[in-house]
């Protein structure tokens, strides 16, 4: 059983949570996910660690309300118990040996990609960070991102905070301009990850995107969240979940992403009620 | 009535229209007085052929004397002796190619029906007092993997007076005994407790203990286990790698089964969601396959096929599951193999191209070798397709352990007598080793590799 030790709402549809569990504190690294499995008739859920503390022994998630197990997750308050929490699992992201890198996050993909900054950040790196979201309300991690990076640029679709436009436009921009990045880090949305991509490798810049297909298991046993790279079929639970961008197929993904969609909706809606969450539009 | 000795007690099913859509268990069980009956027809051979046929060694003609004295403890403690799982096994292990194969009845006749009597001791014996040994050895023993593997070399040590702690991936114990095998066919009750008897004994399960990622082998050591039993299966999918494979609607055989029976996906009170088709294809002619295919039944499909390359005659499933399948409505299209899986404009799966095949010359395997037949390219329309074509063993462990050699096919090499591997203190044993096999294999590699590092323990400490 793993105790939720701090809760926080990001905007209206994220939540962070802080888990007590030691175990995972001292081990997990940048990149790596756990499983969780809330109680007896949960389902087994992929979330990737967005920060930890192995001193305490917790770590952060954090997790969009997107369908039934995310929204009873964010229905649990603080001294709630989950029941199976699994992890670190995951091949840690390679961050060694890197001077200057531009970390892009969209939307929640910020929570994943906050720890990558953080720990490049602390290592002496040049950190760029571009954040990227649909609307000011969804604005998550500000102030966290901006102290673990040189400069932040927060890019909203409707121009409603920040700069008007997507990730891309920015990044494309601040390459055009001259700057020389060894590295790109891109996690997100599929189809914003792959427009990073795209434009990476125009300009032949190495990139890394996290991926989040379906898993079950997250321990190479399922086959659920294969994905296709460089033409090969690879597990992202235990080859990943980072690939090398120029090699995802993410049109594959996005449409295996999609398989549960119909019943996640009924789910979610049903969801909703049981945990009286007023529906929100992510 | 006059009872002919020579005839075998057949187990009695559920109704093939009403099981289909359950999920309680398809064969019932022996009463009293069918067991009674059946243990008549054992000779009590004095040279007990059948126990040279069981991988773990029961004394079967003594257990069944007992069945005829009306002393059921009496049989289960004989059982016991040697396996600690006989619920398990008597449902699940093919004795027909085992203990049965040898046994005398079966020269003029049908054998003595060796695994229903076990599974009747089993499920009828009173449960046991506290049986933890006596003595202590002192030494803590690391098991990787909770299957029957793990479950088994657990048990062994535990009464040898060891202090076994067995660390499970999941968070359910069982391995493929909960993932795998569906609950009509193995309820999930009867696992529980059989491992609920092993922790009597002493053994510790840690549950969600991916060893290999949350820990590592060598850290087990450091941790200070003196000897670690690697049984972690073979639990890595295969798939065909044909065109459209990566289609919503393509299951691996690993991932229905999962979700059906470890994540309940049949019960709308669970959270974990299934795609349910009108039409599922099952691609394999296993165990896994039928246990693919009667799942997609169950779960309301109307249309469920076997697609296998070669005839029923070289599947390698049980007979019994095949007749199973086949009551329960499962259409077989043997000599058949899948070329391509399409999909329409979303990815979802529309339908299989598939070739007919025949039997050519037997192969390394000794059965014939399917050959194309030409020109035979045909569809067969479906909206779900499950690979149960094999699984290897996950390579988390040997990964993260150099010093751990696998062969080509990345089994675990292990001595065959002891299971010792090339790890000084690492044992391996199990579907790790071989490759994916039966149950009782595995569970005599459990053994077997607990007796070796009860004696390596041993020396070490002369």
């Amino acid at each position: 059983m793993f105790r939720i030790e701090a809760k926080k709402m990001l905007n209206n549809a994220t939540v962070q949570l802080k888990i007590a569990a030691a175990q995972i504190a001292v081990k997990v690294k940048p990149g790596q996910f756990i499983m969780l499995k809330i109680d007896q008739k949960g389902e087994r859920i992929p979330l990737t660690v967005a920060d930890y503390d192995r001193v305490n022994g917790t770590i952060d998630v954090i997790v969009q309300m997107v369908g039934y197990s995310t929204i009873q997750l964010a229905s649990l308050e603080v001294g709630d118990y989950i029941l199976d929490v699994i992890g670190p699992l995951g091949v840690p992201t390679e961050l060694d040996g890197y001077s200057k890198v531009m970390v892009i996050g969209g939307g929640v993909g910020c929570a994943i990609a906050y720890p990558q900054a953080k720990y490049l950040y602390n290592t002496g790196v040049d950190v760029s960070v571009i954040a990227g979201f649909r609307t000011k309300d969804l604005v998550i991690l500000e102030d966290e991102m901006k102290a673990v990076s040189k400069e932040l640029f927060i890019t909203t679709d409707d121009g409603t905070y920040m700069e008007k436009g997507f990730v891309t436009t920015k990044l494309e921009a601040l390459i055009q301009a001259g700057v020389q990045y060894d590295l790109v880090i891109a996690i997100g949305p599929v189809v914003m990850m792959k427009a990073v991509a795209a434009v990476t490798k125009q300009y032949d810049i190495k990139t890394i995107v996290s991926l989040n297909p379906i898993m079950i298991d997250g321990t190479g046993m399922c086959g659920g969240c294969r994905v296709i790279v460089g033409g090969k079929v690879k597990f992202a639970c235990v080859d990943g979940p980072d690939f090398d961008a120029h090699e995802v197929d993410f049109d594959i993904l996005m449409r295996r992403n999609a398989a549960y969609r119909g019943q996640e909706q009924i789910d979610y809606e049903h969801a909703c009620r049981i945990f009286s969450t007023n529906e929100v539009t992510i | 009535m006059e009872h002919n000795v020579s005839e075998r007690q057949h187990m009695p099913t559920l109704d093939a229209m009403q099981r289909r859509s359950n999920w309680s268990e398809v064969a019932i069980g022996y009463t009293a007085e069918m067991a009674k009956l059946e243990a008549s027809r054992c000779l009590e051979c004095k040279n007990k052929p059948c126990v040279g046929g069981c991988p773990v060694g029961i004394d079967i003609p003594s257990f069944i004397g007992r069945i005829k004295a009306g002393d059921i403890d009496g049989a289960g403690e004989i059982i016991k002796e040697t396996n600690f799982l006989p619920a398990i096994c008597g449902r699940v292990c093919p004795q027909e190619v085992q203990c049965e194969q040898y046994c005398i009845r079966g020269i003029k006749g049908e054998p003595v029906a060796i695994g229903h009597l076990e599974r009747f001791v089993a499920d009828h014996m009173s449960e046991p007092v506290s049986t933890e040994s006596q003595k202590k050895s002192g030494k803590k023993i690391a098991v990787i993997g909770s299957g029957p593997a793990g479950l088994t070399c657990a048990g062994t040590l535990a009464k040898l007076g060891h202090e076994v702690t067995v660390f499970e991936a999941l968070h359910s114990s069982g391995g493929v005994l909960v993932y795998g095998i569906p609950e009509f066919r193995l309820p999930k009750a009867i696992v529980a407790k059989e491992i609920d008897e092993l922790k009597k004994l002493g053994v510790s399960i840690e549950l969600n203990s991916v060893i290999g990622r949350v820990k590592l082998v060598e850290e087990l050591f450091s941790e200070g286990y003196s000897a670690v039993f690697v049984a972690t299966g073979a639990g890595l999918p295969t798939f065909m790698n044909i065109d459209g494979e990566e289609a919503v609607g393509v299951y691996s055989a690993n991932e229905y089964l999962t979700r059906v029976n470890l994540m309940k996906a049949y019960d709308s009170s669970y959270a974990t969601p299934i795609i349910e088709g009108d039409t599922v294809a099952v691609v394999g002619g296993g165990n896994v396959a039928m246990d693919a295919a009667r799942c997609a039944k169950r779960l309301g499909a109307a249309t469920v096929y076997i697609i296998y390359r070669r005839s029923e005659e070289e599947m390698p499933a049980r007979l019994e599951e095949v007749i199973h399948a086949k009551e329960e409505g499962i259409i077989f299209k043997t000599l058949c193999n899948p070329t391509k899986i399409l999909q329409d404009d979303s990815g979802k799966v529309v339908g299989v191209e598939c070739v007919n095949m025949r039997l050519g010359e037997a192969d390394e395997s000794g059965r014939r070798s399917p050959i194309v037949i030409d020109a035979s390219e045909h569809q067969i329309d479906t909206d779900i397709v499950i690979m149960a074509i094999g699984t290897s063993p996950n390579p988390l462990i040997s990964a993260t352990t150099p010093e751990l050699q696998v062969n080509r096919r990345s089994c675990i090499i292990a001595d065959e007598e002891t299971f010792r591997t090339t790890m000084e203190g690492v044992w391996a044993g199990g579907d790790a080793v071989t490759g994916s096999a039966t149950v009782i294999l595995a569970m005599g590699a459990g053994r077997t590799a607990a007796y070796d590092i009860d004696k390596y323990l041993s020396e070490r400490s002369e």
